[in-house]
This record gives structure tokens, sequence and C-alpha cells, in this order.
């Protein structure tokens, strides 16, 4: 088993790109439920922990803006660490993941040793 | 109350009152004398009540008898007396005037303390239930033995090894202090809550003995409730969490002692006061930010103290559950979580997410999958049924899904 970081993006600025109130309602129970699918494999490697929506920005000059990234127009919806055996065990968790139906992705990363 | 029965429940009670008591003037160092001076009032009780009948007020009797017995040891034995700790020594200079404080408060004090000296992490939690139903239940090792399927000598053992240990560590009783409080309390209520499965869940057939363990968890718990320092939220969802449990006590059996499930229980039979208690101790432990999974699980029996399914009820069991697994694995709890998901969600979507779970080891999850399957394809639901069977120990259980098996076998 691995620790992957599954983190969850979508377009959180742009108003036409905003699910509807209802749509976010609805998905607040495929949220609580994917989170529980995960946890009932005993796949869930860290506490579940809310992310700030905008956070901050530090550029290469040192200068702090507020979030989001705006040259990728997406922001970081969430982020949670599982455990999995491969990569196509961690995406296939991912493709369950309810930022997919809001119109966002998810980024696989699988955690590594420090080399050396 | 029958005279027969008055004495060993009188026994019960009184013993673990005067114990924690005795231990804490004494010290954990001490127990076997406290436990010596308890068991030979007690001794003298049987003697004079057998030939001269029950005195009036027999508590009163065993508190006079227990106090002398008491003022004696310390008069007879100087050597004990200067082991103690100065304090004592002082109170027990003037033996004449020394007198064993077993008032109502003096004695709620003294077990509290005794609940937070047994649930000491130093000792093992099989230890730590063992010892808290023998010092803070009062009850017998032949009665713990009936309770765990197991023979005296066993528990005998496990007791004395604990004693020992207390003994080594040479724990003064004393009232927990705020930061003890905060250290210990997860560990104090988890010991209790397995207290109270012990009973629930045991498979012995003793009823009247698997009732009382979990009237005595739920006492204990009640006690941490009615002190201001440990009556915490999470102590009162604990205590609901019981409430809702027991609610359902005459109703998950039938008389041969054989498991009824619920979707197949009399509601008549449910406890309405104690479900009336559960929500009262529910919404006290609503108040403040605290939350633990005590809460989670008080919310789950909550919901389950309505009988007839609604949208509502499964979509809030679902969610409870997500939220405990979340907190802490199980796989109980992911079994659990995936029945609920079945009546949100449905089958076909719980099958799935069922298959994912891999819990081979356990009958529980083939009982689940049978349950699943049944009605989608019967043929798979028997094999796992059968799986179930072959796996599962006790004789409940297999009849319970004996029973599964033969209305399968019905429809094929």
């Amino acid at each position: 088993m691995n620790d992957f970081l599954l983190i969850f993006r979508r377009d959180f600025t742009n108003k036409e790109a905003q699910p509807s109130p209802e749509e976010l309602q609805n998905s607040i129970s495929a949220w609580q439920n994917w989170f529980g699918g995960i946890a009932a494999q005993n796949k869930l490697a860290r506490p579940l922990q809310r992310w700030d929506i905008s956070g901050k920005v530090v550029k290469a000059d040192k200068h702090v803006i507020n979030g989001p990234f705006v040259e990728i127009k997406e922001s970081i919806g969430g982020l949670v660490i599982i455990k999995a055996e491969s990569y196509e065990d961690a995406v296939e968790i991912a493709q369950g993941c309810p930022i997919l139906e809001l119109g966002g992705n998810v980024e696989v990363r699988m955690a590594t040793e420090p080399e050396g | 109350m029958k005279q027969q029965e008055l004495i060993p429940n009188l026994f019960r009670s009184e013993y673990q009152k005067i114990v924690s008591v005795l231990c804490r003037l004494f010290g954990m160092a001490h127990i076997e004398i406290a436990e010596d001076i308890v068991s030979d009032t007690f001794l003298a009780a049987t003697e004079i009540w057998s030939t001269k009948g029950l005195p009036d007020n027999p508590r009163a009797w065993l508190y006079t008898v227990a106090k002398n017995k008491t003022k004696n040891y310390l008069k007879r034995d100087a050597l004990f007396q200067q082991k103690l700790s100065p304090e004592i020594q002082y109170d027990t200079t003037n033996t004449e005037e020394f007198e064993l404080d077993l008032s109502v408060k003096n004695i709620g004090d003294s077990q509290l303390a005794m609940i937070f000296t047994v649930c000491n992490p130093q000792i093992s939690k099989e230890s730590q239930v063992a010892l808290a139903l023998n010092l803070l239940c009062g009850f017998g090792i032949q009665e713990i033995a009936d309770a765990y399927l197991t023979n005296k000598e066993v528990v005998y053992k496990r007791l004395n090894r604990a004693k020992e240990k207390l003994k080594e560590l040479n724990i003064s009783i004393k009232q927990p202090s705020l930061n003890e409080i905060d250290l210990r309390m997860d560990n104090v209520l988890t010991t209790l809550y397995l207290l109270f499965s012990e009973g629930y869940y045991s498979t012995t057939q003793n009823t009247t003995l698997r009732r009382d363990f979990c009237t005595e968890a739920m006492r204990l718990v009640y006690l941490l409730t009615d002190h201001d320092h440990t009556n915490l939220p999470k102590v009162n969802a604990l205590l609901s969490l019981m409430c809702f449990h027991t609610s359902r006590f005459d109703a998950r059996s039938n008389q041969n002692g054989e498991a009824i499930l619920y979707q197949d229980q009399d509601e008549s039979l449910w406890n309405m006061e104690l479900i009336d208690q559960g929500k009262y101790y529910l919404g006290l432990s609503a108040a403040g930010a605290q939350f633990s999974k005590y809460h989670l699980e008080a919310g789950i029996a909550y919901w389950h103290t309505y009988k007839e399914d609604t949208p509502e009820k499964w979509e809030q069991i679902l969610q409870l559950y997500n939220n405990l697994l979340i907190l802490e694995y199980s796989p109980i709890v992911a079994l659990n979580r995936t029945f609920a998901l079945a009546k949100v969600n449905g089958k076909l979507a719980a099958i799935a997410e069922a298959e994912k779970l891999k819990l081979t080891d356990h009958h529980f999850y083939y009982a689940l999958l049978g349950n699943l399957y049944t009605d989608l394809d019967n043929e798979v639901a028997l094999q796992h049924y059968k799986q179930a069977l072959a796996m599962a120990v006790s004789d409940t259980e297999q009849l319970t899904i004996s029973k599964h098996i033969q209305q399968l076998e019905k429809l094929i």
C-alpha cells in the first residue's frame, strides 16, 4: 500500500461555471458517501481536513496575492490522502469523486520517500 | 423483592461502595485489607440474618458493621497504621473517634475516584473491564466467568494480576484533577463501553446477568454525569447510546433466548421510558463544540428508535456511519454502513461497494452479501449465506443465518 494525494480542482471564480444551490446541496451527500466509501475500505490515510477556498499565493518575487492561481483558473477545492495499491487503484477511487460531476478534475499523486 | 434475591443484590451494590470508600482511605496498596473487611461484614450478615432474620434496615446494618470492623482493624494493627498516609494516621490515632464516612456523597466521590483508578491504561483493556466488573460493580468471580464463558480460575488470575499491577503502581485513590480527567476520560469511556457491550453482545444465554452488566455500566456512566467535572458532552452521548440500546432489550430475543433481528422486532416491546431518556441525554450531549464517536453512535441508535423506514431515516444513518468511519475505521461499522447505503442508493450500488470491502475473514461480510443478493440473485445469495454459516461461531448467529438459508431454499 502507498499513500496517494488526491487534489480536487475546479473553477470557483467564473460565475457561469458555478453549480446551482440545488446541485451543491445534492453534492454534499455525494461527497460524504464518497469519503465514507474510502473510509469503509480502510483506505483513508489521514484524517479529513477542510481547506479554505481562496488562500494566498506567494509569487516568485515573494509578492503575496490572494488565491486562486489565476493562470490556471482552477482552485484546489480540497484534498484527501488515501492508501491504494497502485496508481490504477487510486485512479479508480478518484473516478468516483463528486468534483467530476461539478465540472472539476482530480489530480492524483503518489507519495514518495525522500531520496538518498 | 424476595429475600433470596434481596441479599445477593444488596451485597453486590454495597460491596463495591464500601470497597471504594475503604480503598480511598487506605490506598490501592492495601486493597486486600479493604476486601477482607467487606467480606467479613457480609459473612457476619449471612450468619446473623439467617438465624435472626433480616434487620429493619439491612444497608444501615451493613454500614455499622463495616465501620466497626474497620475501627477494630485499625486499633489492632498498629503496624498497618504506620504504613498509612500521615493524614489517615492522624485521623486514626484516636480510633475511638474514628468514623468511616459512608455518606452518599463520600460513596459517590470514592466510586468516581475508583473508576479513574481501575481504568488505568497501564493494565490491559480486558483486565480493566474485569476489574470494573469486580470492584466497581460488585460482580463475583463466578458471575464474571459465566459472562465470559470461561472458568473461575481464569478470571481469578486475571483479577489478581490486575490488582497486583495497581498495587505496584501504588496509586493513591483521590479525586481526579481536571488534567487527569482530560487525559484519562477517553480510556474510562472505552472501558465502560466495553463493559456495556460485554452485557449487550455477550454470547452467554444468561439474560439476567447480561442485563445486570448493562445496568451497571449505565450506572457508572450516570455517576460521571452526576459530577460537574466529568459531566462532559461525550459522557452524555455515551449514556444516550446505552439508553437507546437497552430500550430494545425485551424485543431482541425470544423466550428461548434466540435473537430477533431489528426488522422483525415487536416495537411495542421497546421501552419508551429509556428511549425518552436517551433523547434527553442526546440533547445534553449537543452542548458545546465537543464531538466524539459516541455522538455519532448515539445518533445512529436514535434513528433506529423509529421503526418505520423513511428516506430521511436511512440517509441520516448513512451519513452518521460515513462520519464514524472517517473518524475511526472498524470492519463492523464498514459493513453496517454498506447496509445503510443499500437502503439509500439501492442494493446494486451497495453490492459494488460491499465487494470492495473484501472483509473475507468476517462471517458478517458474507451475511451482508447474502442479504444484498436476496431477490436480485437468490442462488448467489444462498452461496454467501452458506459461507457465513460455515464461519459463524455462536449458536444464535448460526440459527439466524440458517433461517435465511431455509427461506432462500424455498424460493429457488
